[in-house]
């Protein structure tokens, strides 16, 4: 297995696994939101990387003939998902504005301890 | 009069259109009845792909004109045709209600933006029902999830603003789940279209990729399905959120979860590759753990709205269970329960609405002894629980049943067992909660209030006497239940 | 008028209660109105049933299916000489506790009397979906709905005592229906594919015994309503209700739709011959026998009279199930006979049980001594129907024990004989003991002249007691009803 050949893959579960550990480990709301958009990154970055074709040119239509273009399919779906991230993130931090005015604070523990009372 | 394809694509394109045509009118009213008026369309629609598909067969729309693979496809066939009929009958009948009660629990300059929401969860969720991309699923997924989380948010009570980020922290981490198996699917075999992706598959399937896409696909619909242990974000997300959007979530968005699974798991894995792997056990386990777990912790809750989640989370348990029988009659019985199941929570839901509009909250501590004061609301509580129960002359018995009967089929007892101890423990849930609401003495005798206005009252009854109605008159469900089973599982009609 | 066909007289019979039940409910502000809408709807359901009935005993079987919920499994309704009898014997007795409800319940000044009118009607309508059940799938689903139609009536005073009596009731019956009731019919239906029920058996020539056995053991104890043990403790726990409720319900309605389906499943879905080669069948028998002698000794120590009737109740039912399980002509003879004279017999009782309640507010048994002086025909009434359920002349319940009797000589089983008799001399002790006690002890605390109850309650406790003695002297009717059930349908 060759492992450095394939080190996109290795780029992108590292990122997958930090965006994942800081949304379960953080208890800060807008940290939880960072953590997530590393995690999306991570898929961004899988896809894209697949799509690479060997000596192959981004897919840009030039003038030439049988010219070897990379797969543009995988960047038509990451630009979806990135507008599909950019609005989650918008919303989530929406949603951690008006929790800041509805509990005075971001941080998880704090609301937790103003909902025991 | 449009053709049968372009009533395909209007099924979606519709709703999209009018959501933001809503969000220009101001005034809640009006906003409401342009919501309401398209989704009764959108009903309309879905009734005629089903009739359709049930007499013709399953069809196909290229959007754009672009041909499969590369295009877009919109395929219907018995089985999403009749989870479409289902979501937009729900929201129709559950916007019916909506009206006096959202004037109630929102202020009156978001209502035209909770109604934009409605519409586009709406196109959301038909969007990912009727799609035959695999990449369109996901981002109708996130249409619907985005708006979700919306309407969540806008409960009056301030933990529905952390209910719906906890939401969307775990649906996004699903929907995420979701993109990295297509992700892989596409790595092995090139193509997005689910058709061609489940042709190419039978070549390349036991592979190590293919076999990571399917658990990736599988976790992530998983959360959005509430499976067991990914349910936790429900209960508290149906229990803050205004009581319609709890309705008509809790009638549609598990439902075309479910729907996602049966897809994958059938259509594009195939059912040779999909219970080759463990996928039988492991879901065997998990929903029984659902059923299990659900109704006993339903049982302690005070939170009239918290406890039908939890029975929500037993619910799509025994969906589960009937998926992981891996024969015809479990597939059958799951989409049945679909459509049995989204019947009674959305009535029971909308029962709950009916007393938190008059008594401003669903806590059954502040309701006790107050059931009397408001008769056919409290009738139409014990009529639903009687279906969660599984009383007979109820939809919820005609699910049990067909259950048992597939589990017994293949000698599974313990199954049906489970299945059995489910219904015991929800009547320990559902009448704690009826005996509070009649029984105890009235906790404070402030106010005595009216019954629900008709308005409230009609939508309500439609669909608990629906629910009675199906429990003895099965054809419908029953029949197209069958049909789309045998169409799933053998790829024929 | 012309009198319509057999198969909607069927329907009838199940409609009639419940749009009585909505009347009542539309005259809730009238109460004599709405008494009367009882009472004619209850003699209007005889008449329809009798309707029915001559129309059977001539050899007619209408059947009538009402809807397919399941592919190849109906609800319908059909008549078959064992449900003719059940019919006839709850839409009587209704009427005939209706009479009794009206004088009980105003002197007893209870509330909620409106409630209590309708879900009596609705319990009735789904008794008479239990009695012309044409398969095992209707049978199960009208059982189940008594349950629910009878909860309201057993929780009627709404004191935490009834709630929790209530609890038990529900939660016993419910869960016995459920778990084991509902696992049977769904087995037999997968081994069978069909549910209808017919002479001689369903199950196929191969089935294996085990199955057989286990099948029969899981209805058994599904069927709760016959307070087998150790599924009986909701019968106490019922008898929190008020006494027309015990009588009705708890003495004819609901424990005669357990001990009859009971029957009902052991003729028509098992046969004799299954029940013959079935080793679980003696057991079960045997199991009815325990439940007999231990309610015996129950009721002894029992000093609420209620309570004690409720124990005397379960140990009653044991016998139509000890004849059901028995499987040969006398045993399911008696057994039928049995579900009668019982019904007659401990409705009597209890309606006594109730006028003592009301004229004297006296609740034990060791109140009563010498009662007998101040309420002379109540306590007449009660010797009587205390002799018909120990099995002596001259009451009905000696000709059915008789045929048990017969029935265990028959089958070979010399204990449940000797368990039977056994079971008279203890009958005698705690229940033919009242009344003589009341005749001939001292009164306790000095009453002067003649109080008896209400005047309803007294023409009710008249007729049950004077059709108690009928059947003994005029058997014949019962007996051909009956007699026909081994061999033909």
């Amino acid at each position: 297995m060759d492992i450095l050949s394939h080190y996109n893959y290795w780029v992108a579960i590292f990122l997958m696994m930090t965006g994942f550990y800081v949304v379960i480990a953080s208890g800060n709301l807008v940290k939880k939101l960072i953590g997530l958009n590393v995690f999306q990154a991570s898929v961004f970055i899988l896809y894209i990387s697949a799509g690479v074709v060997d000596k192959g040119v981004p897919p840009i239509l030039k003038e030439g003939a049988s010219i070897l273009y990379s797969n543009p399919l995988p960047h038509v779906l990451i630009l979806t998902a990135i507008v599909v991230g950019v609005g989650t993130t918008a919303l989530g931090l929406a949603l951690a504005v008006r929790i800041k005015e509805a509990y005075g604070s971001v941080e998880e523990d704090d609301i937790h301890a103003q909902e025991e009372d | 009069m449009a053709t049968i394809e372009q009533l395909a694509i209007f099924q979606i394109t519709i709703p999209l259109i009018v959501a933001p045509l809503v969000f220009l009118l101001k005034n809640g009213n009006r906003a409401w009845f342009l919501t309401l008026v398209t989704s009764v369309a959108m009903m309309w629609v879905a009734s005629q792909l089903l009739v359709h598909v049930l007499s013709v067969g399953e069809f196909v729309t290229q959007i754009g004109g672009w041909a499969a693979p590369w295009g877009i496809e919109y395929r219907v066939d018995t089985v999403n045709a009749f989870v479409l009929l289902i979501v937009s009958a729900m929201s129709s009948i559950v916007l019916m209600f909506a009206r006096q009660s959202v004037n109630q629990e929102i202020e009156s300059n978001k209502r035209s933006l909770f109604y934009t929401s409605w519409l586009l969860c709406l196109t959301g969720l038909l969007g990912v029902t009727i799609t035959g991309d695999a990449f369109n699923v996901f981002v109708f997924l996130e249409i619907s999830s985005l708006s979700s989380y919306v309407l969540i948010a806008m409960g009056r009570d301030r933990r529905a603003l952390t209910s719906s980020f906890q939401y969307l922290v775990m649906g996004t981490i699903g929907a995420t789940f979701i993109l990295i198996g297509i992700g892989f699917l596409f790595i092995a075999t090139g193509t997005l279209n689910m058709a061609d992706i489940s042709e190419r598959l039978s070549d390349t399937s036991q592979t190590r990729t293919v076999r990571t896409a399917f658990a990736f696909i599988i976790v992530g619909i998983g959360l959005k399905l509430a499976m067991f242990p990914l349910h936790l974000w429900l209960p508290n997300a149906y229990a803050y959120a205004p009581s319609v959007a709890s309705a008509f979530l809790a009638a549609t968005a598990t439902k075309v979860a479910l729907y996602m699974l049966l897809r994958f798991i059938y259509t594009v894995f195939g059912f040779e590759f999909s219970f080759d792997l463990p996928l039988s056990e492991t879901l065997v386990i998990l929903s029984s753990a659902a059923i299990l777990v659900g109704s006993v912790v339903a049982i302690f809750q005070d939170n009239l709205k918290r406890l039908l989640a939890y029975s929500s989370v037993a619910q799509i348990g025994y969906m589960l269970l009937g998926v992981s029988l891996a024969t015809q009659a479990g597939l059958s019985a799951a989409l049945l329960h679909v459509f049995n199941h989204a019947v009674i929570k959305g009535g029971l839901f909308l029962v709950l609405g009916c007393f938190v509009f008059r008594f401003g909250t669903a806590s059954l501590k502040l309701l006790s002894g107050k059931g009397t004061q408001m008769p056919w609301t409290f009738a139409a509580f014990i009529a639903g629980g009687l279906s969660l129960i599984g009383v007979p002359l109820t939809t919820g018995f005609v699910s049990k049943w067909q259950l048992v009967t597939a589990a017994l089929d293949i000698g599974w007892w313990p199954v049906a067992l489970v299945v059995l101890a489910g219904s015991i423990l929800a009547i320990v849930y559902v009448w704690r909660a009826v005996e509070v609401l009649y029984f105890r003495p009235v906790s404070d005798d402030s106010q005595i209030v009216k019954e629900a206005p008709l308005e409230l009252l009609l939508p309500t009854w439609l669909l608990i006497g629906a629910n009675i109605y199906f429990g003895i008159n099965t054809e419908l469900s029953i029949g197209v239940a069958d049909v789309a089973a045998h169409w799933l599982m053998t790829g024929t009609r | 008028m012309k009198i319509p066909a057999s198969e909607v007289l069927l329907l009838l019979a199940l409609i009639i209660p419940v749009v009585g039940s909505f009347f009542i409910f539309l005259c809730r502000k009238y109460p004599n109105v709405r008494e009367g809408i009882t009472l004619i709807t209850g003699i209007a359901l005889f008449a329809n049933v009798s309707l029915i009935a001559s129309r059977v005993f001539t050899g007619e079987r209408p059947e009538f299916v009402l809807a397919e919920p399941f592919s190849g499994f109906t609800l319908s309704l059909a008549v078959e000489p064992l449900g003719m009898l059940f019919a006839l014997l709850a839409s009587f007795l209704w009427i005939i506790t209706s009479i009794y409800a009206i004088g009980y319940m105003r002197g007893h000044g209870e509330d909620n009397q409106t409630r209590f009118y309708i879900f009596f009607a609705c319990s009735i309508a789904s008794v008479m979906g239990v009695a012309f059940a044409g398969d095992l799938l209707t049978l199960f689903v009208f059982y189940e709905v008594l349950t629910l139609m009878t909860y309201p009536l057993v929780t009627h005073s709404g004191t935490a005592e009834a709630r929790r009596s209530g609890r038990v009731y529900l939660g016993i019956l419910i869960s016995t229906s459920m778990v084991f009731f509902l696992l049977a019919v769904v087995w037999t239906a997968l081994e069978v594919g069909t549910l209808a029920f017919s002479i001689g058996g369903i199950y196929p020539e191969g089935t294996e015994p085990w199955v057989l056995g286990l099948l029969l053991a899981l209805f058994v104890f599904g069927i709760g309503k016959a307070a087998i043990m150790p599924f009986h403790r909701w019968l106490p726990a019922a008898m929190v209700a008020p006494t027309p409720v015990s009588a009705l319900l708890h003495a004819v309605a609901v424990v005669k739709a357990g001990v009859f389906s009971i029957l009902k499943i052991c003729i028509y879905i098992f046969g004799a011959n299954s029940l013959h080669d079935l080793a679980v069948a003696e057991w079960l028998s045997l199991l009815a026998g325990f439940t007999i002698i231990a309610a015996s000794i129950v009721a002894m120590g029992k000093d609420n009279l209620k309570a004690r009737l409720a124990y005397s109740t379960i140990s009653q039912l044991s016998y139509v199930t000890l004849g059901a399980l028995l499987g040969n002509s006398a045993a399911w003879t008696g057994a039928s006979m049995h579900m009668v004279a019982h019904a007659f017999g401990k409705i009597t009782l209890f309606f006594c049980a109730g006028a003592i309640l009301v004229a004297h507010h006296k609740k034990n048994v060791s109140d009563l001594d010498g009662l007998g002086r101040v309420m002379p025909f109540t306590m007449g009434a009660f010797f009587i129907g205390s002799l018909s359920i120990a099995g002596l002349p001259p009451t009905a319940g000696m000709w059915s024990k008789w045929y048990l009797v017969l029935g265990t000589v028959d089958a070979g089983e010399l204990i449940l004989l000797n368990v039977l008799l056994l079971s008279t001399l203890l009958n005698v002790y705690y229940l033919v003991s009242i009344p003589i006690r009341g005749f001939f002890k001292p009164l306790r605390t000095p009453v002067s002249g003649i109080k008896e109850a209400p005047l309803p309650c007294l023409i009710a406790i008249g007729v049950t007691t004077t059709i108690t003695v009928g059947l003994f002297i005029y058997p014949e009717h019962l007996f051909q009803a009956v007699s026909g059930l081994v061999t033909t349908w």
